[in-house]
């Protein structure tokens, strides 16, 4: 068989004319019925500001409409797979069918290190208690029982944790009471998730679920102060294809120690310790900011909003770092690793500028991924014309000061709010208000995170948790050059001819953070973009003519 | 083989009732299956003269998948087969979940298949349809026929018009139809033409008005129904004669449940206010 191979198109020049938001927000709705028409209405926001300088509101963390294929996951994927995946010592068992904990298991390629061969690592297990059909008619907590005794026997953990899945909570089988049953058996650290799938609208659920649970069941335990002059947690950094290591490998660089990474490459004694640390840095906002403002109430952390996605974002994150510790030692040191660093970044950057810049880019994932990346195409010249997260809330798109006014309903309710108070013993603040006032005068922001849109151009078009049908129409119109997404939508997108990078497990790439992370990256997309070998792949249908057949009496 | 569900409220008597009318088919020569839908497994007490069984759940759990249909089916009074389904103790696990597997276990163990020869199996379901298990019965063309056992007593009335819902859902996919009421006498009063007024209503029929008697309640202290405890006794002919309205019954129909209120109307019009 042969194919005739055509050229799939020109290069867009930097300054064409991008179809009118407004128009293609029409044709995504057009075909939707009336109710579903509005409700995605709300979700799909030409970026713009008002007269008094907001950004319009934008629909987000509700429920998806029945019958739109999302991309959303389900709240246990979020608790399980997503916050507490990383994690090497806590032995992590699923309560439930043994589907849900196989397709949990390392499918984020969240990697880990333990220092050495006798360290506990058990993320290549994969723990469950494969419930049956006599488990869910006679109540599976002898099981769980049984299974919490089985891994304690074989591997003697720090701690285990269980993870509720739908039938679970159906059922009604209480973990909870199991957990402290076996904590008290076993005297190790047990303690339980009630992050059934259902739970919530989508997997951000779930990462308030298990960030939740580790705060209450770990983060206090263990009062030991590391020796080091500048300690912080990373918050929301989760290790995929080995993002975390470039972030150690830059802050140990630069003289600063992590006590704590929530989650990835995270051991159990680090959540116990984090307590110790003296500066919060908040990596993805969503899944996480909440840790943050409970750890200053009951700790007297301060916390900031950092990013290590981009080599100009890494070299303002460690700045920021710096200056909060207000060290002229520290300063100069992060000064001198910036320098060191850059020089073979612009090589690499401005060479693959010349083939990318230009092109049009397109991100849906994540809560703040779509907004992390669109700093590495800035940096190769490309333009990211439309983005959305999947699972984000309000303040993520509008900025955090949007987030009195969020309105509590009965799925956001579900999710259990902690009430926190300073903590008698442990709370002591890293700075004084007189300290942190003068910080603010130079500037410096506390807990600030002013979203996607303020950084997103006039006229962009942003879509909350954007639907299958509306990602084929996207394509169709905008003629994206690359699309980010997760595994499931991977395929249609190559099929349309168009490069899909995935932006949950990197596909088999990475890391992409800090500044090996960003010439890695830079390599990717020049490599994708500029191959157009999605576009050449046609299917039969689209060479050859329609099949056609006589009936034999014809 | 005619399969026929008996549900009503708890306590009104459906097993008491079930059993019974199972006495009188088989005195008539047919060969019966009962199936006991209920967690308690007393579905068949009277039958096997007392709590002889092995329930199909708890020999599921005990010998794995190779199970024999001997080993979950006693025969009791006149040859009648007698499985119970079983379930969990209150409270823990789901007992939906575990009607519908052991249905699923006696449809692949061959207890309906054509060499058993049956002419009836009954199903006699738990109190309520409280959730889709206890409605396995009457999915998927299991059961056809549904009879209601019912009194005058209001929760009683207001559980059967539950259960027609139940019914016109599953009547169309199923292919299920009620078959009638069993009005079992609480000595309400204007309890026959109450029953009788719901019956129309609801496009049924009562097919049998069965007296309060104590008999009943004798022969369930010796573990047995009534015809097998007193043949003689007026109450045995009871059971004698609705046996014989079922096994002629020609109406079977898709129910047309009421309103809340026309409920209460109709108990205010027979029963408190006349």
């Amino acid at each position: 068989m042969s194919t005739t191979i055509k050229d799939p198109g020109t290069i867009k020049p930097a300054d064409m004319d991008l179809p009118d938001p407004e128009t293609i927000k029409k044709e995504l709705l057009a075909r939707y019925p009336a109710k579903v028409a509005r409700k995605r209405s709300n979700q799909i926001i030409v970026n713009q500001k008002d007269e008094d300088g907001a950004f319009p509101e934008i629909g987000a963390n509700v429920r998806t409409v029945p019958g739109i294929i999302t991309q959303r996951g389900c709240s246990y994927a979020g608790c399980k797979g997503v916050i507490l995946g990383p994690t090497r010592d806590i032995v992590n068992i699923t309560h439930g069918p043994i589907g849900c904990g196989f397709y949990s298991w390392l499918t984020r390629r969240n990697q880990t290190r333990p220092p050495t061969e006798a360290d506990d690592n058990f993320m290549t297990y994969c723990f469950s208690t494969d419930m049956q059909d006599k488990d869910i008619v006679f109540g599976g907590e002898k099981k769980l029982k049984a299974a919490i005794q089985e891994a304690y026997d074989i591997f003697k953990p720090k701690a285990i944790s269980i993870f509720s899945t739908c039938p679970v909570g159906l059922i009604g089988d209480d973990v909870h009471a199991v957990a402290r049953e076996m904590k008290e058996k076993l005297g190790i650290n047990v303690f339980g998730f009630s992050c059934e799938g259902y739970r919530g609208v989508s997997q951000s659920a779930g990462h308030h679920i298990a960030n939740n649970g580790i705060f209450t069941h770990v983060v206090g335990k263990n009062d030991t102060i590391k020796e080091a002059d500048f300690k912080i947690n990373l918050l929301g950094e989760y290790n995929i294809g080995g993002d975390g290591f470039e972030i150690d490998r830059i802050l140990a660089e630069c003289g600063i120690s992590i006590v704590s990474t929530f989650s990835g490459n995270s051991t159990y004694d680090q959540f116990a310790n984090a307590h110790t640390a003296d500066l919060n840095t908040v990596m993805c906002h969503r899944s996480i900011n909440y840790v943050a403002d409970m750890m200053e109430i009951k700790y007297g952390i301060p916390w900031i909003k950092i990013n290590f996605i981009g080599a100009a974002a890494t070299a303002k994150s460690l700045r920021k770092i710096a200056q909060y510790f207000d060290d002229p030692k520290l300063s100069k040191k992060v000064e001198e690793v910036i320098e060191k660093e850059m020089p073979e970044i612009e090589m690499v950057r401005d060479e693959v500028k010349k083939r990318c810049g230009g092109k049009l880019a397109m991100l849906f994932v994540g809560g703040s991924r779509a907004h992390h990346y669109q700093e590495l195409f800035k940096e190769i010249g490309m333009k990211t014309v439309s983005a959305g997260y999947e699972f984000a809330h309000r303040d993520d798109y509008e900025g955090r000061e949007v987030i009195p006014g969020i309105k509590v309903d009965a799925d956001s309710r579900n999710i259990e709010e902690l009430s926190v108070e300073k903590d008698g013993e442990k709370y002591n603040p890293r700075k004084t208000e007189k300290e942190m006032d003068t910080l603010k005068t130079k500037g410096f922001e506390f807990k600030d995170y002013k979203g996607m849109m303020e950084d997103m151009e006039k006229g962009a078009l942003i879509i909350d948790d954007v639907s299958q049908y509306e990602t084929e129409l996207l394509l169709k119109l905008y003629k994206p050059d690359i699309y980010c997404a997760g595994i499931k939508e991977k395929y249609a997108i190559q099929k349309s001819g168009i490069p899909m990078k995935q932006l949950h497990s990197y596909d088999s790439g990475g890391p992409y953070a800090g500044f090996r992370g960003a010439v890695n990256f830079y390599n990717e997309i020049d490599r994708m973009v500029n191959s157009k070998i999605w576009g050449y792949l046609k299917a039969p249908w689209q060479i050859s003519p329609e099949l056609s057949a006589k009936y034999g009496w014809e | 083989m005619r399969k026929i569900a008996i549900y009503g409220k708890g306590g009104i008597g459906k097993s008491t009732t079930t059993q019974n009318i199972v006495a009188g088919l088989v005195e008539a020569g047919k060969k019966i299956m009962v199936v006991g839908c209920d967690p308690k497994a007393d579905s068949t007490r009277l039958l096997l003269n007392g709590l002889a069984q092995r329930t199909v759940l708890d020999t599921l759990r005990d010998e794995g998948e190779d199970i024999r249909l001997e080993d979950v089916r006693k025969v009791g009074y006149g040859g009648t087969l007698c499985t119970e389904s079983g379930g969990p103790e209150p409270g823990v696990g789901c007992a939906g979940r575990g009607i519908i597997t052991s249905i699923n276990l006696l449809e692949q163990l061959g207890a309906y298949s054509e060499d058993e020869k049956l002419d009836y199996a009954f199903y006699d379901v738990l109190g309520d349809v409280v959730c889709g298990g206890f409605a396995m019965p009457i999915r998927e063309g299991k059961a056809k026929e549904i009879y209601i056992v019912v009194s005058g007593e209001m929760m009683a009335m207001y559980a059967a018009n539950n259960i027609c819902k139940g019914i016109v859902k599953f009547a169309e996919a199923g292919g299920v139809r009620l078959g009638g009421l069993i009005c079992n006498s609480r000595n309400v009063d204007n309890e026959r033409e109450m029953i009788e007024v719901l019956a129309k209503k609801l496009g049924t029929q009562m097919i049998h008005f069965i007296p309060r008697e104590n008999m009943v309640q004798r022969a369930e202290i010796n573990r047995k129904t009534v015809i097998d405890f007193a043949p003689d006794h007026p109450q045995a002919d009871e059971y004698r004669a609705l046996a014989r309205k079922i096994d002629g019954n020609q109406m079977f129909v898709i129910p047309t449940p009421l309103e809340i209120g026309e409920l209460e109307t109709l108990l205010i019009t027979y029963g408190i206010a006349a």
